[in-house]
């Protein structure tokens, strides 16, 4: 009885062991890419039945850590690795780590006011106001000059922002950082930072919660959610100075204007990208893969993996309302693949 | 231990687990060995948990020290953290609930186990128990698109208008406060209270009533001066464990608390848990630092329930033990 059911157990291994993927990758990371992400290394597994992807989505924080410690394949990141993580991976693993974009995102500016239906305008130094706590009031002047025919109510601002670390976050942050300077030095660019005022709340779905129940409130949302949950954002001042509405073709224009600046190993910052039709508070999500790949079979399957993201993958993009990469910055990835060694 | 009814032995497992059963029944020692070794793994557990949260958060220790309790900053960009904001709205939040979790729970509970028909007291108990099945994360979804609406229109401006004049219900309300995240919580606690002191209560010896009534006691009398100071032990351990429920809840504090680190006299101004901190901000916590001062945060937690807890059950008994002996 024993002998026999050994017997099957040992046969069935033998025949998942066959079935299964000959290669295994496993990453961790960034939430915000998470749908496209799995999509793609769904698709990518139907096409090469030999390679399966695993993606763990633990947040920026973690797959920074976990791809540093070497206990995933790659890792993901919706904000670039800082200088001193660069050193840390360098003299933890003894190679590089290489930043690969994959898609764009970007923060919109979502607000709900008794009264006003109109797509409001947002100056950069409107939001940078708002969230230090120096424009308390809708009235504002410095919001009303931007939407001369809406009528502003006189009412005190409810801000809100998300309370738990995200991309997202740093994304805002780091375009309040770029437009003021007050902002900068005293709250900085973060996943997660001091705010000056306002409410926290959990998640993009938090945030809109939170919206649609307070009167007078301003929030930042992805633009994915706020796409997918039909919000309503208004329009940010870019730094050519023309108001743009948030929409994938405007965040690929702001990949687009930084492309001519972008640094060899593509850790770059698009809030407030020049362009004139560039939406002034995108970002890059990247895919973190070491420089060293010892494993020769994982090796050709991420460089693989890579080339296809690069190409059919970022037709699949605009289907789950991700920003495609622009073309520029495709070529300059295909170029820096040859790196991983 | 010897004297086990034979009826069980044709239950029991045939072989050689049969000599096993054997072996257990004939040994006390066996039996001695293996509920030590049980409540040992759980000590060992509870001092490996501090340990590491000890060792890992050595960092944060070294930079803050004492005053880590004492600050009211939390900036990951300057790396710069103080918890007292965070210790603040846990305490607060959860002697809220209990305030309120306390006198509705041991209300219902003395109403099931004494004065209810078994009927009546079976089914509401398991309505009772189905509510601490409920995931948090539910109530909190409640807790946001249900409750707060309501506190805001009815509830708040009620309060506002009887007691404005104290500064706990001063100033703006968004919905999302210490006060909404009180009772939120007392929702989620009340089932353990009810619960555990109902079986309490229930196991209080029949005779111990029926002495009380026969002495000419109202049946009233009999619950407040006989079953209940007889109970009174379980009473407080589920009260105990009712507020260490309440310190750790973490999904639900955070979607209602309004998760923003300040120190406000007013119940109607949000606040923030060490729980929700953590939750937050773990997994996208970068640089060694801030990871090791989210650690702390948890070795903190720790101290904070120690210490409720204590203070809980110092308070119970120096009031119980006044009136009965």
């Amino acid at each position: 009885m024993r002998i026999r059911a050994l017997a099957l157990a040992a046969g069935i291994s033998v025949l998942t062991g066959a079935v299964a993927a000959a290669l295994t990758l496993t990453g961790a990371g960034a939430t915000f890419p998470y749908p496209i992400y799995s999509k793609w290394f769904n698709e990518y597994h139907k096409l090469h039945p030999d390679v399966e992807i695993n993606y763990q989505s633990i947040g920026s924080g973690g797959g920074i850590r976990q791809v540093t410690e070497g206990t995933v394949d790659f890792g993901a990141s919706d904000g670039p690795m800082t200088d001193q993580q660069l050193a840390e991976f360098k003299a933890k693993r003894g190679s590089e780590v290489l930043h690969f974009p994959t898609v764009l995102g970007a923060a919109v500016p979502s607000y709900n006011i008794p009264g006003v239906s109109a797509e409001l305008n947002f100056t950069p130094e409107a939001l940078a106001g708002i969230y230090l706590g120096k424009i308390t009031k809708w009235n504002d002047p410095e919001i009303a000059k931007a939407n001369s025919s809406v009528k502003l109510p006189a009412n005190d601002i409810v801000v809100l922002h998300r309370a738990e670390s995200s991309g997202t976050t740093y994304c805002w942050s780091d375009y309040l950082s770029k437009v003021s300077p007050e902002w900068k030095s005293k709250v900085g660019t973060a996943t997660a930072v001091n705010w000056p005022v306002g409410l926290g709340a959990r998640g993009n779905e938090g945030v809109a919660g939170q919206l649609k129940q307070t009167a007078n409130t301003i929030g930042y949302v992805e633009l994915i959610y706020a796409l997918q949950n039909h919000l309503p954002y208004g329009k940010v001042r870019n730094a050519a100075g023309a108001f743009v509405k948030p929409d994938l073709a405007s965040v690929t224009d702001a990949a687009a204007g930084a492309a001519a600046h972008m640094p060899a190993d593509f850790r770059v910052s698009i809030t407030n990208a020049p362009g004139k039709n560039a939406y002034p508070i995108s970002t890059f999500t990247w895919l973190l893969v070491p420089a060293k790949i010892q494993d020769p079979a994982k090796r050709k399957a991420v460089v693989d993996f890579l080339h296809w993201m690069l190409g059919p993958g970022q037709q699949m993009t605009e289907a789950l309302a991700y920003a495609p990469l622009p073309k520029p910055v495709v070529s300059m990835e295909e170029k820096a693949i040859s790196k991983v060694q | 231990m010897s004297s086990i009814p034979v009826s069980r032995e044709s239950a029991l497992p045939k072989g050689r687990a049969l000599s096993f059963w054997r072996r257990l029944r004939a040994g006390e020692e066996l039996a001695y060995t293996i509920t030590l070794t049980a409540a040992a793994a759980m000590l060992l557990i509870t001092a490996l948990i501090v340990y590491v949260l000890f060792s890992q958060s050595a960092l944060s220790r070294a930079k803050f020290g004492w005053g880590f309790l004492t600050s009211s900053t939390w900036d990951p960009v300057a790396g710069d953290f103080g918890a007292l904001p965070f210790i603040y709205g846990t305490v607060v939040t959860s002697i809220l609930a209990l305030l309120i979790a306390i006198p509705l729970g041991l209300g219902s509970a003395v109403f099931l186990a004494e004065l209810a028909t078994p009927k009546i007291s079976n089914a509401l108990t398991f309505l009772i128990e189905l509510l601490a099945a409920v995931p948090s994360v539910i109530y909190g979804l409640i807790g946001i698109f249900v409750l707060v609406p309501i506190l805001e229109q009815s509830v708040v401006p009620v309060l506002k208008t009887a007691f404005g004049a104290l500064p706990i219900f001063q100033g703006p309300f968004y919905g999302v406060s210490v006060f909404s995240a009180g009772i939120v919580l007392s929702v989620m606690i009340v089932p353990f209270i009810i619960s555990v002191s109902r079986e309490v209560l229930l196991a209080v010896a029949r005779d111990q009533r029926e002495a009380s009534l026969a002495l000419g006691a109202s049946q009233w009398q009999t619950v407040w001066r006989v079953v209940i100071p007889n109970a009174s032990t379980g009473i407080m351990g589920s009260i105990f464990l009712a507020l260490a429920r309440a310190l750790g809840e973490t999904m639900a504090v955070t979607m209602v608390i309004g998760n923003t680190p300040q120190i406000k006299a007013s119940l109607l101004a949000p606040g923030y848990s060490i729980a929700a901190a953590i939750a937050n901000q773990f997994t996208e916590a970068t640089g060694d630092l801030y990871l090791s001062a989210l650690i702390e945060l948890g070795l903190v937690l720790f101290g904070v329930t120690f210490v409720l807890n204590g203070l809980a059950r110092i308070l119970i008994l120096s009031t119980t033990k006044g009136g009965h002996a």
